[in-house]
């Protein structure tokens, strides 16, 4: 279970977030959805711990966030950032060992090497378990540190996963998959939290939809409850259709065209 | 090739050069010969005829130097790859970024200031005082270019290596001060020193520099997985459960112990510390469990092969050592910087 109660940030003047409250039960799948520079990715780090709220509180188990040792959350919390850049050229398979860091002192066990391979398996990286992470594309990258991710908290239900866009730069296929995995994982008592930014993808997996804007939370609710032209409208400022899909029931959005008036903006010379 | 073979060949190497390297000089001595006296000495073999002669050249002149080349060598490449995984990049030398000019500037001003302990240099404590100064020194300065090159809780490599260009200025500035500022006895002091190189060792001088050396090379290793976290990022090393401020203290403590220390005894060498742990990641991988403990030995044995050069190509006039280790490390800087030049946007 976690809780966040009343969170506000800043940095210097400016308020990132202000006044987040939401409580998150095992087993649920959350989408966060919101424009940049929303807060997505500060309530995120405030979540993982990285950082800590100017006011209110985090707690997980029942027990505050800053009661934790990094070595604690390590077990119990796992994050996958946006930016991921190695400044050695590990192998991959090495980038996803690091995930079991936590759980082993000098050498790692049978039972890290097997949820390495897992974890490999699962996220369709296994094949490039000897190439050198520099060399792989964008995608693969993202899939490998979603694995590293994955393997850190594998056999601990309750555990939460923090993804911070764990699909972005991945193909269709992939996209499908990394939330079919975290959907699963959800239903094996995790706690998933995503940022992401497709919300058809999010409609699709979410149980949950919590929309961000300006720095506080405009919406919380299914998919069904939350997403519609007047949220998406105030959440993105865009028009759109949304429709709900026959077959499977879940929201699909239509973004409308947007027309790009070049000489709106008269140029000063 | 598997890690324990490069393991064996690295010792190996370092054993048959040091043995060779002994035989060397103005008074050749069979290597054979070097090793029996040596297994004579230490008892587990009898000779009939001990040369004398060459006996005291192999265990007053010969064996010190080459023990003083290779504790500095496992220095300076053992701690070039921890500040490399601190700073997360492997352009990240003592020498290029400031840190044995600190230690060299702590040197001079111990014995510039003349603690009274130190009225000459071949007493023991006066070793351990001008190692604990250049100890400090390089500390002082490693935290002073992490601080400086830190951007939004990155590293930046632009930073770093110009600040270390300021700080190397700034540091020769005042070791030039203090030195235009010494009194004669001093001056002869700082200059015995500065030309140092690993002409003036001794057993004190092993001694000494012993446990500066070697309580690295022993607990760096340990640091290795911590240093593969880091390489993803400050911040996800956090996530990994790691201490991330603890981890940097002892890294920078341990490693800057060993670089002021081998700078103490043998001024600056540079691109020892660039030059080795790069090596050992093409052969190795750039697992830091092993990478750590590798550029130990290989820079051990580099220095070890460089010192026979530099005895030898010219013979009887002795090159500084710092001339072969640059000729051969000033090439590879420049191949890292050209290969990784898109990622380093300097």
């Amino acid at each position: 279970m976690l809780t966040v109660n009343n969170v506000t940030y800043q940095i210097g003047q400016a308020k990132l977030l202000k006044d987040i409250s939401f409580s998150i039960k095992s087993g649920e799948m959350v989408a966060v959805l919101g424009a940049n520079g929303a807060g997505k990715s500060t309530l995120l780090k405030l979540i993982a711990g990285a950082n800590r709220p100017a006011s209110g509180s985090i707690s997980l188990h029942g027990r505050p966030l800053h009661h934790y040792s990094s070595a604690e959350l390590a077990h119990i919390r796992t994050v996958l950032s946006q930016q991921n850049v190695v400044s050695l050229p590990f192998e991959a398979k090495e980038i996803v060992m690091m995930g079991r860091y936590p759980h082993y002192k000098n050498n790692p066990t049978a039972k890290d090497n097997d949820i390495v391979h897992t974890v490999m398996e699962a996220t369709g990286v296994y094949s490039l378990a000897d190439r050198s992470y520099p060399t792989l594309s964008g995608g693969e990258q993202q899939r490998v540190q979603l694995a590293r991710a994955l393997a850190q908290v594998w056999e601990q239900p309750n555990a939460l996963l923090l993804m911070d866009e764990p699909v972005a730069g991945m193909d269709i296929l992939y996209q499908q998959q990394t939330l079919s995995i975290l959907k699963s994982m959800a239903q094996k008592r995790f706690m998933v939290i995503s940022i992401l930014h497709d919300m058809n993808l999010a409609a699709q997996y979410a149980d949950r939809i919590i929309m961000l804007k300006h720095g506080r939370k405009w919406y919380d609710g299914t998919p069904a409850e939350v997403l519609n032209q007047k949220s998406v409208y105030e959440i993105f400022e865009i028009e759109s259709d949304v429709f709900t899909n026959p077959a499977t029931l879940k929201q699909l959005i239509m973004p409308h065209e947007i027309i790009f008036e070049q000489n709106k903006t008269p140029l000063t010379t | 090739m598997s890690k324990g073979i490069v393991y064996i060949i690295l010792s190996v190497s370092l054993l048959t050069a040091g043995i060779v390297s002994v035989g060397l000089g103005a008074v050749p001595i069979p290597a054979s010969e070097v090793l029996l006296l040596i297994l004579h000495k230490l008892g587990m073999y009898h000779m009939q005829q001990v040369n004398e002669q060459h006996e005291v050249i192999i265990f007053i002149v010969r064996l010190p130097r080459l023990m003083l080349g290779i504790l500095v060598g496992a220095a300076l490449g053992i701690s070039g790859a921890a500040i490399q995984g601190i700073f997360r990049n492997p352009l990240a030398e003592p020498g290029l970024i400031g840190i044995s000019a600190g230690a060299t500037l702590m040197a001079v001003a111990v014995i510039g200031l003349e603690a009274t302990l130190l009225t000459t240099l071949s007493n023991l404590l006066g070793y351990y005082l001008l190692a604990f100064g250049a100890f400090a020194g390089a500390g002082v300065t490693a935290l002073l270019i992490y601080q400086i090159s830190r951007h939004e809780g990155k590293p930046n490599v632009a930073t770093m290596l110009l600040a270390g260009i300021a700080i190397n200025a700034l540091a020769g500035a005042l070791t030039g001060l203090i030195t235009y500022l010494a009194s004669e006895q001093q001056l002869r002091n700082i200059t015995f020193w500065m030309l140092g190189s690993l002409g003036g060792a001794t057993w004190q001088t092993v001694t000494a520099l012993a446990p500066f050396v070697l309580i690295p090379v022993i607990l760096l290793p340990r640091s290795g997985k911590a240093l593969n976290a880091f390489s993803l990022g400050e911040m996800q090393a956090d996530y990994l459960g790691l201490d991330v401020n603890r981890i940097k203290r002892r890294v920078i403590l341990l490693s800057t112990m060993a670089v002021g220390a081998a700078v103490s005894l043998t001024g600056i060498i540079n691109f020892m510390g660039l030059l080795v742990p790069h090596i050992i990641r093409l052969i190795m991988g750039v697992d830091n469990k092993h990478v750590l403990p590798a550029s130990a030995l290989l820079g051990a044995l580099v220095l070890t092969i460089a010192d026979m050069i530099s005895r030898t190509l010219i013979a009887p006039i002795e090159l500084p050592i710092g001339v072969i280790t640059a000729l051969i490390g000033a090439p590879v800087f420049l191949y890292i910087l050209i290969r990784d030049k898109r990622k380093l946007s300097l």
